[in-house]
């Protein structure tokens, strides 16, 4: 006890969250919460922000637990539709577990998966117009390969290989495509959440149609630059759409050190007097219906959105991690919100547009296709194998024109690569 | 020596993890008010496991997570100071620290100065640095010279487990902010830059014998790997073991100085070395403009300038982000000081 404290009253605590699982705990989440389909029916996308606050609290949902969508969220989809929202999803995850597997094969350094959080990219990218802009944090492969970038380019950047669009310079997943609208990935969290503002800004003060999406992990809200987006977007109105996918882990913190013991991740946009939605991660036609009403709401000057997806990081947060160390086993197995690929097929099958061995089928396709894209990758090299790009890149794009002593110290490193391979050595 | 070692139970081999941990170990016994917070610090450990078993063992007011937030946990650690404690924050990688820095360089840093000592900052920021670990430009930096530029910090670099405690526990009693970056290239073994050869592991260099118990090496003060006649080499971190490596392996009669403290530099030994040998080599990591050798010509050439026989050398990454690929056409390695050296001792 302090010194100066006084003895008539009782001491102050300090309180640290603590999650209410670890290893060697059994999991169980009976205390959370899944109300039913239209617990909150859903709002005009025009409704005041204020009128709405209790959609922070809620937790949209479309399917219910016999896998049948209902309710005033139910996008209405066709079976066209719904048939390639999961064939992006589970080519999302076939994806992932192929270059899960060249990092532990020593062809890389570092991966990420985001399996059980492919709804919260997929559903989302198909529910903006495909001109619209996107600003992902490093968990979003799902938005490239929705909007059809070539699996090879991915794979090229994972390898920094010869064939690598980021000439080798970033770590691997931290993929860009202007082409695509997906921005340039950066390791600093939530250093996207003002930009993708401040595009949306530009957008509106230039009288364009376009909207932007932003996401980040409920741990990367705690970032000042979250709260400083969160402000921005509130003063202009900027059509932006922020999003929280909420995996419940930030590397081996739990959501309680982002604040999630108290309130929603939603719920932060109340404060700020924005609408906010939560909604069932693992309900892909909940996301998509979310997401659908966000742009909608933005695209008709109606402001800005914070999303919070409410799911979980199934597998470990990259090839660096061993969530073992720090939570319980079998968590996710016991998730109560499901696995979005599971509850998507499970749906289709519901309304008879699917059958299991239609689902082998293009599991194994898409096993296939990756696969092939991989040989395709690997023939332009594997990071350390040599085929990386030239040397002398290292150097261009640090400015447009590269100054006096940038031109020297390249200088100096072909020299020493003379001095290493040989003096016939050549710059390629 | 410079080291006051207290106790007498044994010494250990560590790594250089371990040695910090046991010098966190220590101070959280020593001192009541020394108190650890970070990103995955707490039941994790550490994402280096520099923490483990820390906060199992002084529970969790004083070994703590804390939010993703590098500005809260220095603001934060700058609140704690004003109250009476010695904050010893970790930021998991350097390239983390940024958004943290206006805490730190308008806070921390001033606050003595500006309150005219009602209030100081004796908070130590323990962050891994460096690259060589196919970390991408976001776990790969090297920011001292930015401290370094800041009036009111100090900055350390350790190179080996046994000055890493040592220098952390003297951090961590600075009544001052400092800055304590640890190059995590090395956190496992030294360097030597060669790096297609296998790495060594700690256990067979003769600094990873660490005492057990508390031990201190005061800031500033440098230490003379090896004596030598023909020019000075200084250096920090990981660059300590890359220059032992190349000088043993050209040949050449260096003496070579880890500097450990930037801030306050040991301008005395590097003065007197330089006298001697006439000649003085920089290295270092962190790419070459406004970097720390900088700073360090300028000081030998106003210093030392009649006893110099060449300019100072100075051997630093490039100016561009640290790359991922062309890793190690970045780094400042054998041949890049190989062909510093052969240039030096040529004029
Ligand atoms: C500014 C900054 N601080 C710390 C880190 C290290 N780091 C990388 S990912 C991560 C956890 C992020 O968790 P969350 O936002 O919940 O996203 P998730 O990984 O769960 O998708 C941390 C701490 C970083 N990349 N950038």
């Amino acid at each position: 006890m302090a010194k100066s404290a006084k003895s008539n009253i009782p001491p102050l605590k300090l309180h640290v969250p603590e999650p209410a699982f670890r290893p060697g705990d059994e999991a169980d989440f009976s205390d959370i919460e899944v109300p039913p389909v239209d617990a909150i029916v859903r709002p005009d996308e025009a409704a005041a922000a204020d009128s709405i606050k209790d959609l922070s609290f809620g937790l949209v949902r479309v399917l219910d637990d016999d896998a049948q969508a209902s309710g005033s969220w139910n996008p209405g989809l066709t079976a066209e539709q719904l048939r390639e929202m999961l064939r992006h999803m589970m080519l999302v995850r076939a994806f992932d577990d192929r270059m899960f597997r060249a990092q532990r094969q020593g062809k890389t350094s570092f991966y990420m998966k985001c399996t059980g959080e492919e709804a919260t990219s997929v559903a989302t990218t198909m529910a903006l117009a495909r001109d619209d802009m996107c600003f992902p944090s490093y968990r979003q492969q799902g938005i490239l390969i929705t909007r059809g970038y070539p699996l090879v380019q991915m794979m090229n950047q994972i390898y920094s290989n010869r064939g690598d669009h980021l000439l080798g310079r970033q770590l691997p997943i931290m993929y860009s495509a202007p082409e695509y609208g997906f921005f340039s990935i950066s390791g600093n969290l939530t250093t996207q959440y003002p930009q993708a503002v401040g595009w949306a800004m530009a957008s509106a003060a230039k009288g364009d149609s376009r909207i932007s999406a932003v996401w980040c992990g409920e741990g990367s809200t705690a970032e000042g630059d979250f709260h400083s987006a969160m402000t921005f977007a509130a003063v202009y109105n900027a059509p932006v759409i922020m999003q929280v996918v909420n995996n419940q882990w930030a590397i081996s913190s739990f959501s309680g050190f982002a604040g999630g013991e108290r309130t929603t991740f939603a719920a932060r946009a109340v404060g700020y007097g924005i609408a906010g939605l939560r909604v069932d991660g693992n309900d892909p036609l909940a996301v998509y219906s979310a997401m659908r009403w966000a742009a909608d709401r933005a695209r008709t000057n109606n402001g800005p959105t914070l999303i919070e997806y409410f799911t979980y990081r199934a597998e470990g947060h990259s090839t660096s991690d061993d969530p073992s160390a720090y939570r319980a086993a079998e968590e996710y197995a016991k998730w109560p919100l499901g696995d979005p690929v599971e509850r998507l097929k499970a749906h289709l099958m519901a309304i008879g547009e699917w059958d299991d061995d239609r689902h082998q089928a293009q599991h194994d396709e898409l096993q296939k296709t990756v696969r092939e894209e991989q040989k395709k990758a690997e023939e332009k090299g594997t990071l350390g194998h040599g085929l990386h790009h030239p040397f002398d890149t290292m150097f261009t794009d640090v400015y447009e024109d590269m100054p006096w002593h940038l031109q020297e110290q390249c200088e100096q490193m072909l020299e020493e690569q003379r001095t290493k391979f040989g003096p016939d050595w050549e710059p390629k | 020596m410079m080291a006051e070692v207290e106790g007498k139970s044994g010494v250990k081999s560590m790594n250089m993890i371990e040695a910090i941990n046991s010098a966190l170990d220590i101070m959280l016994k020593r001192d009541e008010n020394t108190v650890i917070m970070g990103e995955d610090v707490g039941y994790f450990g550490g994402v280096f496991r520099a923490t483990a078993g820390l906060q199992e063992k002084y529970g969790k007011t004083r070994v703590f997570d804390t939010p993703i937030s590098e500005c809260g946990i220095i603001g934060v650690g700058v609140g704690m100071a004003a109250y009476g404690l010695r904050p010893v924050p970790e930021i998991q990688f350097a390239d983390y620290i940024y958004p943290g820095l206006d805490q730190l360089v308008s806070e921390a840093a001033r606050i003595r100065y500006r309150s005219a000592e009602d209030y100081v900052c004796p908070m130590t920021v323990r962050s891994p640095f460096g690259g060589g670990i196919f970390g991408g430009q976001t776990h790969s930096q090297s920011p001292e010279s930015m401290f370094t530029h800041i009036c009111g910090i100090k900055t350390v670099i350790p190179s080996s487990p046994h000055d890493a405690k040592g220098l952390l526990i003297a951090a961590i009693e600075d009544n001052d902010p400092v800055v304590f970056f640890e190059p995590k290239r090395i956190y496992n073994g030294p360097f030597s830059g060669y790096y297609d050869r296998p790495v060594e592991p700690w256990s067979k260099h003769e600094d990873s014998q660490v005492p057990e118990d508390y031990y201190r090496i005061d800031l500033g003060k440098a230490k003379i790997l090896r004596e030598g006649e023909a020019l000075t080499v200084l250096a920090y971190g990981t660059m300590v073991h890359v220059a032992q490596a190349v000088v043993a392996e050209v040949g050449i009669d260096a003496e070579i100085i880890d500097l450990r403290t930037l801030l306050p530099l040991d301008i005395e030994t590097i003065e007197k070395s330089v006298e001697k040998t006439g000649r003085c080599m920089v290295i270092h990591e962190a790419t070459r403009t406004s970097g720390f050798g900088a700073e360090i010509a300028a000081l030998v050439q106003e210093r030392c300038f009649y006893h110099l026989e060449a300019p100072v050398e100075r051997v630093t990454g490039f100016d561009t982000p640290y790359p991922h690929s062309l890793e190690w056409a970045y780094f400042p390695g054998p041949i890049r000081i190989g062909q510093a050296l052969e240039k030096i001792m040529k004029e």
